[in-house]
């Protein structure tokens, strides 16, 4: 039976009740609205499932085009494997999410986390490219609202700048957009590689692809991610770090499969994120900077689908996918462990943390397992799904992308991977003695723990479920050495190096300083320019403008004359003046 | 049973009228008018669905053939007008049982609820009939209907306006009757179809030309056109708010389905557009409307009378629609009558429910009601949006086919005035918007500290229309798959 309903909507309903109900059904409706989600994703059958006939823009083209009007229709819900891919791991998110956020107290940030995970399964069975960008801006509005829940002390500005820059991308993205209308008249999304249909000289190719590349975290806009992210709520971080970015890589993977400019955007936001998240301090920024190094091999994954032999495209894209699937849940593990962290300490620096894991063991095991899948440690879920990315670039015999992702392997386990458990729960001792967390915190992290373990040990499951069918099998000795041989030595590394690596109280620019700093300048000049120019031509213009709104008011205004009450007599005299001027029209 | 419909929608409220005069009990009448209402409602639903099903319904009244005797038509235009009509006639009820007697007094209930059923027939009846006299029966069981209706509100200037309003309203029904009686003198008939058979013989004589101008402008009085829209602002302001709500969603709709029903049926495509070349005319009167009206809501201090002069601006975009001349202006004019019944229908409850509460419409008194009154002004807020043309409301969808009317003939001055003027709109929901959420009460008549929550009974009906104008924002098979099939009747079967 096809069902009639957007899986999203669920969880965006569920969210816009939640602030209405008592505790105990909100808890319910936490844990139960993202299960009903799940299991209506996989009611979803292939094809378009959920037509609706919106707007018929034929009208836009000459009349002898012969435009077909139901390619105007938008698609709501359009189904296949990887869209249920994704839908699926976003609503095990959001499950996840919730059981971790039982006792978050602001519920508004539960709401928008919640109608933001709709809105990201909408995205992902969007069947038409409108469809995509309705979802997308929800998406924008949900994080916004996540972020401005944070509480901390920079949440309203960080949330400000992040939503400028995702307006930003949406405007692009909609230019984009009718651009693609215009030269294939139609919405369909997903039938090709929009930059094969629309070719590299029409505008619309680079506008859509800014518009995705925006919310991937590329640059040179990387720099929204760590600005905002962190300054979320301990429980906000973990649904922010699920899903904007890899929305992104969902709707690279439709509309961009094998653009080669996707590999040097992807290999250079992997070794962005690792050279920042080296230098950084703060253990939530450390993981948000770790978030655009992963997105940068999905990208990559992406981008290097463009071979000549089909077998390789599909192991690179099956990568991608499976490479946003597996990252969810472990990078949604290391946030949960800090937010722990966040919650019961208060701190955020690494140079403030240390010797927790006397206190906390199980965050400190939880993390600990987040940070080898991440690494992509055999055995957990990050070695079976990465692995397939650099094998793809490897059979291709793309061999600076190859060394660069091997070089990336062990740089993520720096940066990710020792790093952030080791100044967070060993290294010097803070003197700190915080107990774990609630209970349901625990659970939450020993589910996903779990999860990593189990798609590590097990991956065939997970194959299952990709959009190609999968020949590729992790589990070689050759494979299983060369990954042991990349971590321990990087791990030697780190403990020689140790003391270059210890934090002190720094901070890293990041382009965004040009925006923050600069801009703030540049446009506060702009501003004091315009004032001189503005005073001088201005001067004259508010005189006119003035007069001009004066004389408006004189006969618009309460007391004008078009908006008193009129006289009977002069209602009676105006009919009286239309028909004398009509009759003498057809008269004389 | 079910071919006696188009008689049977017209006469249970008409029934149901003098039956509340005897039963005098104010729950009584209301349930009964309920009742009347609903069932009208129910009744036009079939007709729709009956005239998608098979075509035109001919009625025959007490069994006298046409053209003698009086004969009732539904095509795909006015089922899907009673449709609007007794939509909002039906969402109001639950309103009204509150509403009524708090504005009027228990005594007033069964006179409201009697007038009432009287005003929904009359418009029924002159959206049903096909016979030119009938619909002036009609128009004049409306009108008085709806002077002793406005006379209602409880604030003396009520009284002024319903004698403004039947002054020129009488003005406009005697236009409208001598222009057919002109017809009548030409062609010897009253019926439409008739009429519009027999009226190619004789349509170059000036008389005809004579009638055409009396009939346009006696309903375009009724229709609140502008300069012929003066009477309208303070007959909205001051009727109760069940009443506001009521004319604002109907009353106007009719007349404009009246001037389109002799414009295309009677006289004619070729007759009105290439002969009299009305489309230039009623542009301009359109865009004076859109215009003038909309900047004199920017400027309005009482937010009945913002609406009300935001209904006469949005009478100039159907009528822009109309001046078009084509199918697509016509589908979007027919669209705009739909999704302007809900939102203007929606803005006018949230009003009624501000004054149920705080019993002041002046926008100083109602500075921070937004915080008292969340729900009520949350509702307000998004069926403004629709009424700005916000993307995913009806509003918009309304905007954009008129747009895309307007392109298609070339007009782009046009195109770029409707984008233009909801800038305007936006100025004016926005003031208030401004004033119910961020402004600090001021210190004055109306204490806002003891303002609660609009009752349950009221903010329903009020969300309703808020979610219609959303689904009708998404959802645009029903309203503009009607609207264009009946655009494409009436002109395909215009000569």
């Amino acid at each position: 039976m096809p069902i009639e309903i957007p899986p999203g909507l669920i969880l965006i309903v569920a969210g816009l009740l939640l602030p209405f109900v008592p505790y105990l059904l909100r808890a319910a409706l936490l844990l139960i609205a993202p299960l009903l989600t799940l299991w209506l994703i996989w009611q979803v059958p292939d094809g378009a499932v959920l037509r609706v006939d919106f707007l018929d823009l034929s009208w836009m083209f000459p009349k002898d085009a012969k435009v077909d009007p139901k390619a105007f229709d938008l698609i709501l819900v359009q189904g296949d494997k990887l869209s249920r891919l994704f839908a699926t791991v976003f609503a095990f998110m959001a499950f996840g999410g919730g059981l971790y956020s039982l006792t978050q107290k602001n519920v508004t940030e539960l709401a928008a986390a919640f109608c933001y995970a709709g809105s990201a399964i909408g995205v992902v069975f969007a069947g038409d490219i409108l469809t995509v960008f309705i979802f997308w801006e929800l998406m924008a509005l949900g994080s916004t609202l996540v972020i401005w829940c944070g509480g901390q002390a920079a949440s309203g500005a960080a949330g400000i700048r992040y939503v400028c820059i995702h307006l930003l991308g949406g405007v692009l993205l909609m230019a984009g957009i009718m651009d693609y209308i215009i030269a294939t008249q139609s919405l369909a999304f997903g039938v090709g590689a929009i930059h094969q249909i629309l070719g590299l000289d029409r505008p619309g190719t680079w506008l859509i692809l800014a518009g995705f590349l925006i919310n991937a975290g590329a640059p040179p806009l990387s720099a929204w991610l760590p600005d905002a992210y962190p300054e979320a709520s301990y429980t906000g971080m973990v649904f922010l770090s699920a899903f904007t970015t890899k929305t992104a890589v969902y709707v690279l993977i439709r509309g961009y499969p094998g653009f080669d400019i996707l590999i040097w955007l992807g290999v250079f936001m992997i070794f962005y994120g690792i050279v920042y998240a080296l230098l950084e301090n703060d253990m939530r920024r450390i993981l948000a900077y770790s978030i655009i190094n992963q997105v940068g091999f999905m990208v990559t994954g992406v981008g290097i689908a463009g071979s000549s032999n089909p077998e390789f495209n599909a192991l690179a894209l099956n990568g991608a996918a499976s490479h946003a699937f597996t990252h969810i849940i472990y990078k949604a593990l290391l946030l949960m462990s800090a937010g722990s962290v966040l919650l019961m300490t208060g701190k955020r620096k690494c140079t403030d943390l240390g010797g927790l894991f006397q206190s906390m063991p199980l965050t400190m095991i939880c993390g600990t397992i987040g940070a080898l899948a991440i690494s992509s440690f055999p055995f957990t879920s990050g070695f079976v799904s990465k692995s397939m990315i650099s094998a793809s670039a490897g059979e291709q015999h793309l061999a600076f992308v190859w060394f660069a992702l091997m070089a990336a392997s062990a740089g993520v386990f720096l940066h990710a991977g020792i790093k952030f458990p080791w100044f967070v729960f060993f290294q010097k001792d803070s003197g700190l003695r915080p107990p774990d967390p609630p209970w349901h915190m625990r659970m939450a992290m020993l589910l996903f723990a779990a999860a990593c373990i189990g798609i590590g040990v097990w991956p065939e499951p997970l194959y299952a479920l990709l959009p190609y069918e999968v020949k590729y099998v992790p589990y070689t000795a050759a494979h299983v050495v060369e990954m042991f041989q990349l971590l321990l030595f990087s791990g030697l590394a780190f403990f020689v190096l140790l003391k270059l690596m210890k934090r002190t109280l720094t901070l890293s620019l990041d382009l965004d300083w040009f925006y923050r700093v600069f801009g703030v300048w540049l446009s506060a000049a702009i501003v004091s320019a315009g004032r001189i120019v503005g005073r001088a031509i201005g001067a004259g213009i508010t005189r006119g403008g003035g007069r001009l709104i004066r004389g408006l008011f004189r006969h618009h205004g309460p007391e004008g004359i078009l908006a008193r009450t009129w006289h009977t007599s002069s209602m009676a005299g105006w009919i009286a003046v239309l028909l004398g001027v009509y009759l003498l029209t057809f008269f004389l | 049973m079910a071919e006696h419909f188009p008689v049977l929608i017209v006469l249970l409220p008409l029934i149901a009228a003098p039956l509340c005069v005897a039963l005098r009990h104010g729950g009584g009448t209301w349930l009964l008018a309920t009742l009347a209402t609903w069932g009208s409602f129910a009744i036009s639903i079939a007709l729709l669905a009956q005239v998608l099903e098979d075509g035109t319904i001919k009625y025959q009244l007490g069994n006298w053939v046409a053209p003698w005797g009086i004969e009732y038509v539904v095509d795909e235009l006015n089922a899907y007008i009673l449709l609007v009509v007794t939509a909002i006639a039906s969402v109001i009820m639950p309103f009204a049982a509150r509403s009524v007697p708090a504005e009027m007094g228990q005594r007033g209930v069964y006179l409201f609820y009697t007038m009432y059923l009287l005003c929904l027939s009359g418009l029924l009846g002159m959206t049903v009939t096909g016979d030119a006299f009938n619909v002036f029966v009609f128009l004049e069981i409306s009108s008085l209907s709806s002077y002793a209706l406005i006379s209602l509100g409880r604030n003396r200037k009520a009284l002024h306006a319903a004698y403004q309003y039947l002054v020129l309203g009488t003005i406009g029904a005697t236009f409208f009757l001598i222009g057919v009686g002109l017809l009548y003198l030409m062609t010897g008939t009253l019926n439409m179809a008739d009429l519009a058979a027999r009226i190619d013989k004789v349509e170059d004589s000036r008389i005809i030309y004579t009638a055409f101008g009396f009939i346009v402008l006696g309903i375009g009085l009724k229709l609140a056109v502008f300069p012929l829209h003066a009477w309208l602002p303070n007959a909205y302001t001051y009727a109760p708010s069940v009443v506001s709500i009521f004319l604002a969603g109907t009353a106007t709709k009719v007349s404009l389905y009246l001037l389109l029903r002799f414009i295309y049926s009677v006289f004619g495509h070729s007759f009105t557009f290439d002969k009299v070349v009305a489309g230039p005319l009623i542009l301009v009167l359109a865009v004076a409307a859109i215009v003038i009206c909309s900047l004199v809501a920017v400027w309005q201090r009482n937010i009945k009378r913002i609406l009300a002069f935001s209904s006469v601006a949005q009478i100039g975009y159907m009528l822009l629609g109309v001046s078009l001349g084509t199918v697509m202006g016509l589908q979007a004019t027919l669209l705009h009558i739909f999704n302007h019944a809900m939102m203007k229908a929606g803005l006018f409850l949230a009003c009624g429910c501000i004054l149920y509460r705080v019993g002041s419409m002046k926008l100083v008194d109602l500075q921070g009601v937004g915080r008292r009154m969340p729900w009520t002004m949350m509702a307000f807020t998004l069926c403004g949006l629709s009424l700005i043309g916000v993307p995913l409301t009806a509003g918009f969808i309304s905007k954009w086919y008129l747009v895309t009317a307007t392109l298609e003939r070339g007009w782009w001055a046009a195109a770029v005035l409707i984008v233009l003027a909801s800038l305007l709109a936006l100025v004016y929901v926005g003031k208030v918007v401004q004033a119910a959420f961020f402004k600090e009460p001021e210190t004055g008549v109306v204490n806002l500290a003891e303002v609660r929550e609009a009752p349950l009974s009221l903010l329903i009906p009020t969300w309703i229309l808020v979610f219609a104008n959303l689904y009708f924002g998404i959802e645009t098979d029903i309203s503009a798959d009607i609207a264009g099939q009946a655009a494409k009747q009436l002109i395909g079967a215009s000569r």
